[in-house]
């Protein structure tokens, strides 16, 4: 048991940290959500320039082949800095795809341009009546000759708007639930017969409605076995709820900073409010949340590059439980001790809430990870 | 960052996880998995088989017994012994009088009272609270005045566990009471046996007798007794009550006491399925196995970082393991209250010995509302949580 970053993990913290505190304050980054693609492409550039767009994949297809420590370290910088930048859409959810599902060919020609930058992916994979059941698909693709049509809606793709390339999953056989008969596909985005409705999303980040409607596709679009998908977008699935859960661990850290800092600043009553006991002791559970929110995601770091699915995914749902109630209660308390300059959309402790309360969202919130778990042997082994 | 264990540590958890399986008495796993009461001889004999097995005092200097472990070998120790389960040396003289003496002790008393206390030849209890000094520990009055080679005390202690079977109590005494609160007090050590001392039971909530007031009338204490400097005693005492480090989120103890309640559940039935297929109930053990999963990994992050300090100083952070561990103990006794369903409610009166009359109901849900009774203790003992609370709130958040 070893909690202290390397020497190399240590330099990437300190360097992303420095990055997003020259490039991505919290006031440029209300700037930056005014840009044409709703974040900024000359910070995504100095993302390249770090090293962090090719961080997980393998060196001989042009990556860093950093592990999930370096991305738990990234990740919880975004955080820090609410980024609004697709790495969750491209590096991790679709670069994350093909790292698992694409052929050495795909590797070789993808993997270089996501980590120069010049290539923005995202992952179209849910539908509106699946809510978070990663198996229910009726999107179907049916083979075409050589290659295959699409047809189906994807709601709330994430950078689904900005994404050059789409990564679509589709029902190749099978009923609408089934776990088998689901394939990937290579889809560009200003592909004929796909199309995209924009939107901001509420924590100021961007996603779109997609349509596909007879988009054809030719034989090289296939990522991975056709009709045997759904073991890699569990895991990729998997890897994301890591990544959010270290996302998170920076996002709760800034309001539970903020908050401490308020209570030493703010005057009421002749005193700093940080004097009076009930607000010490709220500071102190909030902390607590915290850092069992960290514990949490150290785990979920430690646990996600597990072979075992079952176990892997156990922890997930685990990790998700967690800084989902911790998110909520750090959240709503940073709000409540600011009192009505919480409720501001000036300040930026709400942003930060917002942006908490859609990572509990994504890919299923704490409930619904609370009745997963509860339906495995649990984690305190018999 | 490497959040496995090593081989080495898994060597050694698979070592103590083999003694413990082999050592620990029968009757003394069956009564800690049961929840019931330990009688004198458990905590005795379990103890010798530790010692004599050169672990009752593992967390000791190595010229005074101890093992030298890591921090995380320590760890490992408390969690395989929390899930065997077995109890823990005995807390009063290995883990609060014995390192205090190893601090502040002189030599003659170091070389008398160690030996002793890691064989448990003494059974030491622990003098602090009074009626009047809980969470205001300072503001204590049992006074001790000096009379010649003695010193004469007057007083009451309170909440004292187990003193039914102490041959020696630790306390803290006023020897200055001219000075500010703090610092006017000594430690001071008091044979048992001594005239004067007087031990009444309290019978706490759960109808138990494991705490007691402990009443001194002109108690004469030979000086020699005095453990340090006249008028320090606030510094060995604060010492000693942020020495409690490793274990003290008791996160094996919860493991141990889920994964009971997983097997009852198989076996209680709830109309025609058994509990342990209610989702709902589920839910409930899930929710708490993610908190004490957080928890152990809390633990472990202290654990951790106790390898770097050098100033041997309690991590505030050890105040977290205390809050949460504390919660999620206390919510473990409510999900087996909820298993026991009615049979929560009998409480019959004890049976005589050699008695074959039948349980009523399951025959583990007697203590199963004792339990939950008594352990609301745990968030208040050892400085309640919300004393915890302040320290972090000055110690951490600087408010």
């Amino acid at each position: 048991m070893d909690f202290d970053l390397s020497e190399e993990q240590q330099l990437l913290k300190d360097s992303l940290g420095r990055l997003l505190a020259d490039h991505g304050s919290f006031a440029q980054r209300q700037k930056h959500r005014n840009e044409p693609d709703g974040w900024s492409r000359a910070l995504w550039a100095l993302y390249a320039e770090l090293g962090l767009l090719g961080l997980p994949f393998e060196e001989k297809h042009g990556g860093l082949g950093a592990g999930p420590v370096e991305t738990m370290v990234a990740m919880e910088a975004f955080g820090r800095a609410l980024a609004l930048e697709p790495y969750l859409a491209t590096v991790i959810l679709a670069g994350g795809l093909i790292r698992h599902a694409g052929s050495e060919a795909q590797k070789s020609a993808l993997v270089p341009k996501i980590a120069d930058g010049s290539l923005i992916l995202a992952f179209a994979h849910g539908e509106r009546q699946a809510r978070y059941e990663l198996a229910d698909i009726a999107t179907t693709a049916k083979k075409d000759g050589a290659g295959w049509v699409l047809d189906g809606e994807k709601g709330v793709v994430l950078h689904g708007d900005s994404a050059d390339t789409l990564i679509v999953s589709a029902r190749l056989s099978g009923q609408r639930r089934d776990r088998d008969g689901i394939g990937l596909f290579l889809v560009d985005g200003n592909a004929s017969g796909v199309t995209r409705r924009p939107y901001p999303t509420v924590d100021g980040l961007r996603a779109a409605e997609i349509t596909f409607s007879s988009v054809k596709l030719g034989a090289d679009a296939v990522l991975g076995t056709p009709g045997k998908a759904l073991p890699a977008i569990e895991r990729v699935v998997d890897e994301a709820i890591a990544a959010l859960a270290a996302e998170s661990v920076g996002v709760m850290a800034v309001m539970h900073e903020a908050t401490v800092e308020y209570l030493k600043t703010r005057r009421q009553f002749g005193t700093t409010i940080g004097s009076f006991q009930v607000l010490q002791h709220r500071a102190v559970d909030m902390l607590v949340a915290l850092e069992q929110a960290r514990s949490m995601a150290m785990f979920a770091t430690m646990m996600v590059s597990e072979e075992n699915a079952a176990e892997r995914s156990k922890a997930m749902a685990a990790a998700k439980v967690q800084i989902g109630r911790s998110g909520k209660f750090v959240g709503q308390q940073a709000i409540q001790l600011h009192g009505g300059i919480g409720m501001t959309n000036e300040y930026s402790v709400g942003h930060y809430f917002k942006r908490m309360t859609m990572i509990d969202t994504l890919f299923g919130p704490a409930e619904h990870h609370l009745a997963r778990l509860a339906k495995t042997d649990g984690l305190v082994e018999s | 960052m490497d959040l496995r264990f090593t081989p080495e540590e898994i060597a050694f958890r698979d070592e103590v996880r083999a003694f413990f399986k082999a050592s620990v008495p029968e009757v003394v796993r069956r009564k800690m998995s049961e929840s019931r009461h330990l009688a004198k001889e458990d905590f005795v004999s379990w103890q010798r088989i530790l010692h004599k097995r050169g672990w009752a005092t593992p967390h000791w200097p190595v010229e005074w017994g101890g093992t030298g472990w890591s921090p995380t070998q320590q760890y490992l120790f408390m969690d395989e012994m929390q899930q065997a389960p077995a109890p823990p040396p005995l807390q009063f003289g290995v883990n609060m009088l014995g390192p205090v003496l190893i601090a502040f002790g002189n030599e003659k008393q170091k070389r008398h009272f160690l030996p002793r206390i890691a064989n448990i030849e003494d059974w030491w209890c622990q003098g602090f609270s009074e009626p009047g000094a809980g969470s205001d520990l300072a503001s204590l009055r049992t006074s001790a005045k000096l009379d010649g080679d003695h010193y004469v005390v007057n007083g009451q202690k309170t909440w004292t566990t187990l003193a039914q079977y102490a041959d020696w109590i630790f306390c803290l005494v006023r020897t200055n009471p001219e000075a500010k609160k703090q610092e006017g007090i000594s430690f001071l050590l008091i044979d048992m046996k001594s005239k004067g001392v007087t031990v009444r039971p309290i019978v706490t909530i759960d109808g138990g007798r494991e705490i007691n007031e402990v009443f001194f009338d002109d108690v004469r204490v030979p000086v020699e007794n005095l453990v340090g400097e006249e008028n320090k005693g606030w510094d060995y005492a604060k010492f000693l009550l942020g020495n409690e480090r490793v274990g003290i989120a008791r996160v094996g103890v919860s493991k141990e006491r889920i994964r009971r309640i997983k097997q009852l559940a198989k076996m209680e039935r709830d109309g025609d399925r058994p509990m342990i297929e209610d989702e709902r109930f589920r839910e409930r053990i899930a929710e708490v196995e993610v908190a004490l999963k957080a928890l152990e990994m809390t633990q472990l992050r202290v654990v951790a970082a106790e390898r770097s300090r050098k100033d041997k100083k309690p991590d505030p952070a050890s105040s977290i393991l205390k809050i949460k561990g504390s919660e999620i103990q206390q919510a473990v006794t409510e999900l087996a209250l909820e298993l026991a369903g009615p049979y929560a409610m009998p409480a019959p009166d004890e049976p005589d010995e050699g008695s074959n009359e039948p349980p009523i109901g399951p025959d583990w849900a007697d203590t199963v509302a004792p339990t939950y009774f008594n352990w609301r203790k745990i968030s208040i003992y050892g400085g309640s949580n919300e004393i915890q609370k302040n320290i972090i709130a000055k110690a951490i958040l600087g408010l």
